[in-house]
């Protein structure tokens, strides 16, 4: 079927009124469904992702549950970003921002997007090494700290001694 | 860029596993280095920085990347820049920030390594046909090399820190190209289209994110970054392709089967038209590609390299056009180099021996 306004073009744009319980239809090109303004109703505004973090960061649930600092206050000490304007451009200023942005506002984000909140993957090699030290030790003191509550005092000799040797490790590597 | 290799881009091959579906499999990493700020807000010293820190770290590893070629995209015309996104070596956006970005890329144009895009680092490898695993392994391997010499961005909880909170952990973006004439012609595809985004998967036309299916073309990734391994995404992208290939494959057996005849006459209309027509516009070039290659793949026409759907595929980009003919061309113009590209392509193919 030809466009109904220019007759030229093959019409591709189906237009359908109801006015008053009238119901009109009308065939057209897509440059003239463009020029009428009638293209402007069978599209919605793009799709913005920017919108979208912004309509997660707002909402009520994603306020902060423990309230310590208000959002506004907000800002990366590294690349001076506030959390309004992180908000606004759904883009992190630096990886600094990652820690200033506070987990009470990331982690409901990140389970929006991915239904997680922790990385389950790769680790770089160079960091990997201490990270991995680094964590095994802070398991290990809380341990430790169990071990001496409930008074068992050998088994804290035994988590201290590798604690111990766990950052006499750490040490060597970091140098 | 010479051009002579102007077809060279190892994924036009259409060789690997899947090809008579599978155009191409995309892995890219996303990294940052510590401290710096992203490029969007970084400071023109602050990007020269990270420029010199990445091409550093690469020239450190010389006799691993001895094969590939630098360039700052300054040094790059904007109509070259343009060429490289159509031959989908570099992303739009790095065409667009001259400020300081450029691209480390291999030879054979599987492995693009991008600096200043939206994340500091996007490591990029492409191959032709199913082969996730092997772009992934290549992905990795560079990810490596450059690591060695540079303190990434990286959280113990998060992962690896990226721009955008839809990359952050694993920074991993898999997709692969599929040609689905067959579920698109038998509407099935609107049904795949639903069920794929809850299996993690997203669909998007040829040309990324917001551009709609032409020619029949469908882009498939990764929707989650962050939680899963790069292997299980890998696998899991990997398994929801290969049923969405089986589904194209069955979907061609039966029309192949039910309207044989119907086929046929399309795929050697396309064949008629791009022998002769004089203007092709960009979508119609798209649709008879897509309809005399679903011919040539249920084997309705006679023998074609398959490489060349792929290098006219890009070669009928606006962009590619006017750098081959060395001239800004208008619309019509564009047709009709378009037609004309085409044309010769095409003329031996049918013809007896």
């Amino acid at each position: 079927m030809l466009c109904q306004e220019c007759k030229e073009q093959k019409a591709n744009v189906y237009v359908t009124r109801i006015v008053n319980g009238i119901k009109t239809e009308i065939h057209l090109c897509e440059k003239c469904a463009r020029e009428k303004g009638d293209l402007e109703f069978a599209f919605e505004p793009k799709f913005s992702l920017q919108n979208f973090f912004a309509s997660f960061l707002s909402e009520p649930w994603a306020a902060p549950q423990k309230k310590t600092v208000s959002p506004s206050k907000v800002q990366c000490p590294n690349c001076g970003l506030t959390f309004a304007q992180f908000s606004q451009i759904g883009r992190f200023g630096c990886c600094n921002c990652y820690t200033a942005m506070g987990e009470e506002h990331l982690q409901p984000l990140f389970r929006r997007i991915h239904g997680n909140v922790s990385h389950s993957g790769k680790v770089p090699r160079r960091i990997g090494g201490t990270t991995r030290i680094k964590g095994e030790i802070e398991k290990l003191r809380q341990q430790l700290q169990q071990h001496i509550q409930m008074e068992e005092y050998e088994k804290a000799a035994i988590t201290r001694d590798k604690i111990r040797s766990l950052e006499k490790e750490l040490d060597q590597k970091e140098e | 860029m010479e051009k002579k290799d102007f077809w060279s881009s190892h994924w036009m091959k259409g060789t690997g596993p899947y090809a008579e579906v599978a155009l191409s499999s995309r892995v890219r990493l996303g990294r940052n280095i510590r401290d710096v700020p992203f490029p969007y807000l970084a400071s023109n010293a602050q990007t020269e920085k990270t420029m010199d820190l990445i091409t550093k770290a690469a020239s450190e590893q010389e006799e691993k990347f001895n094969d590939f070629d630098f360039q700052r995209m300054e040094d790059i015309s904007p109509l070259e820049r343009q060429v490289m996104v159509e031959k989908h070596l570099i992303s739009p956006l790095l065409a667009k920030e001259v400020n300081n970005s450029g691209v480390l890329l291999r030879k054979d144009e599987a492995v693009s390594i991008m600096i200043n895009e939206e994340d500091q680092l996007r490591i990029q490898a492409i191959y032709p046909g199913l082969q996730l695993e092997k772009a992934w392994e290549d992905a990795d391997t560079y990810d490596n090399l450059l690591e060695a010499n540079l303190d990434y961005a990286f959280h113990e909880r998060y992962g690896y820190l990226t721009a955008c909170p839809t990359n952050v952990g694993t920074g991993l973006r898999a997709s692969v190209m599929l040609h689905l004439p067959a579920l698109i012609m038998t509407k099935q595809f609107n049904r795949i289209l639903g069920a794929l985004p809850q299996v993690g998967v997203a669909v998007r036309g040829l040309y990324g994110e917001g551009t709609e299916i032409i020619g029949n073309l469908v882009q498939i990734s990764n929707q989650i970054t962050l939680g899963h391994s790069e292997k299980e995404i890998i696998r899991n992208l990997f398994g929801v392709t290969r049923q969405v290939i089986e589904q194209e494959n069955a979907s061609r057996q039966m029309l192949l089967n039910e309207n044989r005849e119907m086929l046929e006459d399309k795929s050697w209309r396309a064949l008629g038209l791009m022998k002769y027509a004089r203007l092709l516009s960009s979508q119609e070039a798209m649709q008879l590609l897509s309809d005399l290659r679903l011919g040539f793949e249920l084997g309705l026409v006679p023998q074609i390299d398959r490489s060349i759907f792929h290098q006219l595929l890009v070669l009928i980009r606006p962009s590619c056009l006017q750098y081959l003919s060395q001239k800004e061309l208008s619309d019509t113009e564009r047709d009709e180099e378009r037609a004309r590209q085409i044309r010769e392509h095409m003329q031996n193919i049918g013809e007896p021996e």
